[in-house]
């Protein structure tokens, strides 16, 4: 991965640096010492390291701010990082950076269940918020398969999706408002409990923006009530691509399910195998199809998702009838990427693709594999066509990693030819930085880097990431002989 | 004055270009139905987005709709709805409100963010936009997102694109996530609630698992008495369940009344939407975007400081439209001192050019975010063309 040449300037400062840090965090706040920061080199994406020159990790949005303003004084990027759970690598260091974490900030600040709301610091974990409001019969929406681990802050700078999107939306859609500190460290809230920001959607463009816009250290997010109730369905099909076909049928039928998940044969095979999840060995691909509302709600739109399956020769078909039944459909789903693991080394991807277009796209991709000599397993959210292939291979043999990035490339521009795009919901980051070129045009990047130039006219704000190198090369360089 | 009518986008684009040349500014229409929102626009040519017209893509299987920003919204809705499908925001239309005659477009309600009654649960324009090309005040053509509904590949500009007036980019094309049309709607209606209780039953009902898709209250409601209403949409056995259901939890508030017949349902909602009790009224018209519990508070003590001749509460209270009279500021500072005390904003959605010269007819922003939308519109649109003051 090609990185920028390090900032002598940034470089020189470090003592310096770490020591007004120090003072202004305390020395619990700042991590300096080299075996320390080693912890601190990737997120998960654990391919590329680089220890950062230090890590501050600030108690309120003052020390924040506080923060912002001495690497600011010294010229010194900032890396912003939530829990480190990026696949992306949006939250790795460059050498001359200082790591600015949010996870000693996990206080609740308010709940208000009138207002449909809960304002939370952005260290709390994902899962947590949903946690806060459950027994009071609400839910926080977004669910990506790390919530248990994943920050809000994180979940914001990447627009987080997951799991049942389909219906609720992703981080964007369920985000009211933000405390935001600017890279001068100035403090500012917009947006609120209220909905519609007012004036320019500053709030869209700041989710998303993987950390280079802003520090997000306060975040407004929508509560929504619980569904009475909620139930799985699990169908196989001879092939993914009659799996696919399927698919495209239930949501053109008027239904939205609130998760539609595909697996397909190496997958199921994996799981099965660590999971024991039950699930039908003769089937070349499964879904999982999860559907909400009362009782005779659930039954009406399952009569509807049945009779559209069958029309494509099903092999198999398990709906729950109790609770038990459901976990067991969605244990073998849950723990599919930890099943993959255990077959080796793996590259999660995240491209997305017209819903249409899935039978032809995981045809595709398997030729694509083949010609590689790899093996590649599809589990996904297929409503709304975000694919995660894995890519299988042994991370110990020279050049199978090389080898599995190039088809790993292959795999996203074929998701952008079929027209969709690179990421669906994990980021851009500096894995997929170099393929936007191939999504957007030279001007489409322009005008993003524009935005960026308004938010952080000296580009100390995540450095490395989004943008390919080669489009930033001139600004950077006007930045640096500043 | 001068009209362009470009019929491509890259006509669309030279025309913007030769006008940033001669610093001439730009008024950007579509079917010129919402021209009196926004300040008034001071520009010598005028141009006119109506012949890019056409829906580019449609997928009903993907949910996935893309249209030219000229396409008249009524050929949008007739299209969707041979399919079976809607967008989801329910946009307004403004004629009846502004007194405006013509042919809504797209990208005119997106412009101005046209989300309606719906927006309570369906979420804003932009919670359903995917994709945008535009061309910015340079007369470069710009694409952001595009037709698949998870994209989060590099900054999000599909966004900023709603309710940005004209003043970032002129909308060529838009993409959106659409929604299937539900067989059925009914509307539950309980009468002769205060505000206060209206709002605190309208918590409850959008609180409950009943899935409400519009929660609004009336107080002076269609016989002079207030009236509450809220709408439940699906599947004709779930609305049928979900409205029993909702009539026993909501039975304390008052006697609950149904409506059944879905043309009648729509029809009323359809009023809710484009603001009907203000409509062929005098008066300046206000919408506060505030949090649901703080409205009826709000709307007493504007009462007590001037005449409110009508007040309607949307979002479950989250959205306040009030009519009162256009002398002075009509009624900017009462308001505004409200919206600065308790959060959220206001704008003056109908007043006269004078009135929208003089007044702030957006919530005025504190310096830092004033910042950053200045250096947006200099990024954007560096001649300064673009609508000109349109946004203030």
């Amino acid at each position: 991965m090609e990185m920028p040449e390090p900032s002598q300037q940034a470089l020189g400062a470090r003592e310096r640096l770490v020591a007004d840090l120090t003072a202004a965090l305390g020395p619990d706040g700042v991590i300096s010492s080299v075996e320390e920061l080693v912890a601190y080199e990737c997120d998960a994406l654990t391919a590329y390291r680089c220890p950062p020159l230090a890590v501050a990790l600030p108690s309120t949005t003052e020390e924040v701010a506080e923060a912002v303003r001495i690497c600011a004084r010294h010229g010194v990027p900032i890396v912003p990082r939530g829990a480190g759970t990026s696949l992306a690598g949006g939250a790795l260091p460059t050498a001359d950076s200082v790591i600015l974490g949010v996870a000693r900030m996990n206080t609740v600040l308010e709940v208000d269940l009138d207002n449909r709301f809960i304002r939370v610091e952005t260290g709390i974990t994902n899962l947590k918020v949903t946690g806060e409001v459950e027994g009071d019969g609400f839910f926080y929406a977004p669910d990506p398969s790390s919530q248990l681990a994943c920050a809000i802050a994180g979940n914001i700078a990447m627009n987080s999706g997951g799991a049942h999107c389909l219906k609720y939306g992703v981080t964007t859609n369920n985000l009211l408002g933000v405390k935001l500190v600017t890279p001068e460290g100035e403090v500012v809230e917009i947006g609120g409990p209220h909905m519609e920001a007012g004036g320019y959607d500053l709030l869209g463009l700041i989710c998303g923006s993987e950390g280079q816009l802003g520090l997000v250290t306060e975040a407004t997010l929508r509560i929504l009530p619980k569904p009475e109730g909620a139930r799985p369905i699990l169908v196989g099909f001879e092939t993914s691509e009659v799996a696919g076909a399927c698919v495209a049928d239930i949501i053109k039928s008027g239904i939205i399910p609130v998760a539609i998940e595909f697996m397909d044969k190496p997958c199921i095979d994996a799981t099965e195998k660590h999971a024991k999840a039950g699930y039908p060995m003769d089937a070349g691909a499964l879904l999982i199809i999860e559907v909400e509302g009362s009782e005779e709600e659930i039954e009406e739109q399952l009569v509807s998702i049945r009779a559209i399956a069958e029309k494509h020769g099903p092999v198999a078909m398990r709906e729950a009838t109790n609770e038990a039944e459901a976990k067991a459909i969605w244990l073998g789903r849950k723990s599919a990427f930890g099943a993959m693991g255990q077959l080796g080394d793996y590259i999660c991807l995240d491209g997305t693709v017209p819903v249409g277009m899935l039978p032809e796209v995981l045809r595709r991709t398997a030729e694509l594999a083949d010609g590689y000599g790899l093996r590649v397993a599809n589990v996904f959210h297929a409503g709304d066509g975000n694919l995660h292939p894995l890519i299988l291979f042994n991370a110990n043999a020279p050049g199978q990693l090389e080898k599995a990035e190039a088809l790993g490339a292959d795999l996203l521009k074929l998701c952008v030819d079929v027209g969709g795009c690179l990421t669906g919901e994990h980021g851009v980051g500096v894995e997929k930085r170099d393929l936007m070129l191939h999504q957007y045009r030279a001007e489409d990047l322009e005008q993003q880097m524009r935005v960026k130039d308004v938010f952080d006219p000296h580009w100390l704000l995540n450095p490395a990431k989004v943008f390919p190198l080669s489009v930033s090369t001139e600004r950077r360089a006007a930045l640096a002989a500043e | 004055m001068s009209l362009l009518e470009p019929d491509s986008e890259a006509a669309l684009g030279a025309a913007v270009t030769d006008a940033a040349a001669a610093k001439a500014p730009l008024e950007i229409i579509g079917g010129g139905t919402r021209t009196g929102l926004g300040r008034p626009v001071q520009a010598e040519r005028t141009l006119s987005v109506a012949k890019l017209s056409g829906i580019k893509l449609y997928e009903p299987g993907a949910l996935t709709f893309v249209a030219a920003a000229g396409t008249p919204m009524a050929e949008v809705e007739a299209t969707l709805a041979a399919e079976g499908q809607r967008l989801p925001f329910e946009p307004m239309d403004h004629r009846a409100l502004l007194g405006s005659t013509g042919e809504p477009t797209l990208g005119g309600a997106v412009s101005v963010a046209a989300a309606g009654p719906r927006r309570l649960s369906a979420g804003g324009c932009r919670d359903s936009m995917i994709g945008v090309r535009f061309v910015n005040g340079e007369g470069t053509a710009v694409a952001n997102g595009g037709r698949v509904m998870k994209n989060v590949t590099g900054y999000d500009l599909v966004k900023l694109m709603a309710g940005q007036y004209g003043t970032l980019g002129v909308l060529t094309e838009i993409g959106f996530k659409v929604l299937p049309k539900p067989e059925t709607a009914a509307c539950l209606m309980i009468d002769g609630l205060d505000d206060a209780r209206a709002v605190a039953c309208m918590a409850e009902a959008v609180g409950s698992p009943y899935e409400v898709s519009g929660a609004a209250h009336d107080p002076a409601g269609p016989s002079g008495s207030p009236r509450t209403m809220l709408r439940l949409e699906g599947l004709a056995r779930s609305v049928a369940y979900r409205t029993g259901e909702l009539t026993r939890l909501l039975a304390r508030y008052g006697e609950v009344a149904v409506e059944t017949d879905p043309a009648v349902v729509d029809a009323m909602w359809l009023a809710v939407r484009d603001a009907a009790p203000m409509a062929g009224r005098e008066g300046a018209v206000w919408q506060l975007s505030v949090k649901p519990s703080d409205a009826p508070g709000i709307v007493e003590r504007l009462r007590a400081a001037r005449d409110l001749n009508a007040v309607q509460y949307d979002w479950a209270g989250g959205r306040i439209w009030l009519l009162t009279p256009e002398d002075g500021d009509a009624g900017a500072a009462a308001i505004r001192a409200e919206t600065q005390a308790h959060g959220g904003h206001a704008t003056l959605m109908r007043a006269s050019p004078a009135t929208r010269a003089a007044v702030d007819v957006f919530e005025p922003r504190p310096a830092v975010l004033a910042r950053i939308d200045e250096g947006l519109r200099a990024r954007f649109d560096p001649a300064g063309i673009l609508n000109p003051g349109r946004m203030g």
